[in-house]
């Protein structure tokens, strides 16, 4: 456990330390795995990226809200809507923890979500696919978010504090959606034929693009190697990768589902299973804005923001004028 | 000692709840900043919760829900009432949930079919009718501009309030005792809120108490055939 004292130097004589003293009692509070808190010294540099990567990640929260809330007017039972409308919910919650943290860092939710709208921070390319069948719903709880967990138990260890304790949190319900997607797909998958080609098919589409969710090959990736150093990631793109796959062939077959790839096989000599080739043109190009549903997303983001402009400008002059504010008057 | 559920009354609370329910769903992913999100989804989903219970005390949720056609359902036109703006979701929310934490106040301390449910939907509705007291004051006492879409959008659902006092059958209620409370109590957020209280009609789009009897509002077909679309699309599959 870190204090923050402990990351604050002074000198005896009450003088200030200078940066380069600063710095090294940062990087030993990393190396000892203490947390770094909102209050400790850090540099520019960590601050910046923790900003983009808490940012980026509470931005996929919400746009990731769009896909699944497509279906909630057309889930086929009631108890699969209630479960649904509480899984976006969930998202709307982890947005709401995840900017929090990202305030912490000394932004605003404001401007963040500025820069969603402007283009100018992205969210996750995953999100970017269309929801064609109800099937698709359940494959995003079992691959979008059982990818997402692979990715985020390790940030449940991250160095800063609170982007760590938002993850144990989120962690632990994102856990309970996979388990609910997978058993989603198992009803259908063992009902008729039309539900079973019904999930099949929403596997042959999600899984792609669910190994694209841990980022571009190792030696393509420009932020990992600091990440590492930082302690914000613990693991590589293709080893979490690499993990997953693990993970999803077991679970693919007792779902009587196959995986949409040919050169899939257990490697007895390395103890993974190899995978085919990624196509990494269609991954920068969904990255870039040109996938299926980039303009979509945003546009539809943009719009209940804009639109509810005048809502939150109606709370704000209330809270001034009963509050004892000083804020907007009413004209 | 058997209890015998009155289907007619437990099919109109169900369908209120249900109605409301699937219009709220439809502001995910919508709603005018991040906490409405949660709040509108949670308010969805306690609806959604207490429809299937009423249902289910008739017969087959999903049945019922997925299977009747629009002049089956015995909902209030209240509630099918398309969202529209922020403000007439909340009009829509305010008038419903006084109604519903007057009427389940009630319900709770009797000892019909219709007691347990109530004594805990008494609870969320409770939440409720705070939210949509909360937004109302918001907006009514907000912006001129949010007072103006507040003042249209209780004007424009006033005349289906009516409806809700028309007696259900099966459900044991002071149903005067109702409607004069929910004057009070909504007339007195709304004048709170600097909004004046609609003087038209409350007669509903037919008559008063029409939706009970199976007549809705042209949106409602509309509706209908998203939410059951999937369902009646695989007949005899289990989802």
């Amino acid at each position: 456990m870190a204090t923050a004292a402990a990351h604050r130097p002074a000198r005896a004589d009450g003088t200030t330390a200078d940066a380069t003293e600063y710095e090294a009692v940062f990087d030993a509070a990393v190396a000892a795995d203490e947390r770094i808190e909102p209050r400790d010294w850090m540099p520019d540099a960590y601050r910046a990226t923790l900003v983009r990567q808490i940012a980026q990640h509470a931005h996929s929260e919400i746009i990731g809200m769009q896909p699944e809330a497509n279906w909630i007017t057309r889930a086929p039972s009631l108890r699969r809507k209630a479960i649904l409308m509480a899984k976006v919910q969930d998202e709307a919650g982890h947005g709401l923890y995840l900017y929090g943290a990202a305030e912490t860092l000394g932004t605003s939710r404001d401007e963040l979500l500025d820069k969603l709208h402007t283009g100018r921070q992205k969210y996750s390319s995953i999100f970017n696919y269309p929801t064609l069948t109800w099937a698709d719903v359940g494959a995003i709880g079992w691959l979008v978010d059982g990818a997402a967990i692979t990715n985020q138990v390790p940030l449940c260890r991250c160095s800063y504090g609170p982007y760590a304790r938002a993850m144990v949190r989120i962690c632990k319900e994102e856990s309970f959606h996979q388990r609910q997607g997978y058993e989603l797909l198992l009803a259908l998958s063992g009902g008729t034929p039309e539900q079973h080609a019904m999930a099949q098919d929403a596997v042959n589409r999600w899984w792609w693009p669910s190994l694209m969710m841990f980022g571009p090959p190792d030696d393509e990736s420009a932020h990992s190697a600091q990440s590492m150093a930082w302690k914000i990631k613990r693991h590589s793109n293709d080893e979490l990768r690499q993990r997953f796959v693990d993970i999803c062939v077991p679970q693919a077959e007792s779902l009587g589902l196959t995986l949409p790839d040919p050169d899939l096989k257990w490697n007895e000599e390395r103890g993974h299973h190899d995978f085919g080739p990624i196509d990494w043109t269609e991954f920068w190009e969904v990255l870039k804005g040109n996938g299926p549903c980039n303009e979509q997303r945003l546009t539809q983001r943009r719009q209940a923001h804009e639109e509810g402009a005048w809502v939150r400008e109606a709370a704000a002059a209330y809270a001034a004028r009963h509050n004892g504010g000083t804020g907007a008057q009413q004209a | 000692m058997t209890v015998t559920v009155h289907t007619a009354a437990a099919l109109a609370l169900g369908d209120d709840a249900l109605v409301l329910s699937h219009r709220l769903g439809e502001w995910a992913g919508h709603a005018p900043v991040l906490e409405e999100e949660v709040a509108l989804a949670n308010i969805a989903l306690d609806l959604l919760g207490q429809a299937r219970v009423l249902l289910s005390m008739v017969g087959d949720e999903d049945e019922l829900a997925y299977l009747r056609e629009e002049r089956a359902f015995r909902n209030l036109q209240l509630v099918e009432q398309p969202n529209g703006d922020f403000a007439h979701t909340i009009a829509r929310q305010l008038y419903f949930s006084t109604y519903q934490r007057l009427l389940y106040s009630e319900l709770a301390t009797g000892d019909s079919e219709f007691g347990g449910l109530a004594a805990k939907a008494v609870k969320e509705v409770t939440y409720h009718q705070d939210h949509a007291e909360q937004w109302t004051l918001r907006l009514g006492d907000g912006t001129d501009i949010s007072h103006e879409r507040m003042r249209r959008a209780c004007e424009a659902l006033w005349r289906y309030t009516g409806e809700m006092f028309q007696p259900v059958e099966g459900v044991d209620a002071d149903w005067t005792g109702i409607e004069q409370a929910w004057l009070d109590s909504v007339g007195d957020i709304l004048r709170r809120a600097t909004l004046e209280v609609p003087q038209g009609p409350r007669t509903g789009a037919w008559t008063a108490g029409a939706g009970r009897q199976g007549l809705h509002t042209e949106p409602f077909g509309r509706m209908l055939a998203e939410m059951q679309h999937l369902h009646r699309s695989h007949p005899g599959a289990s989802w």
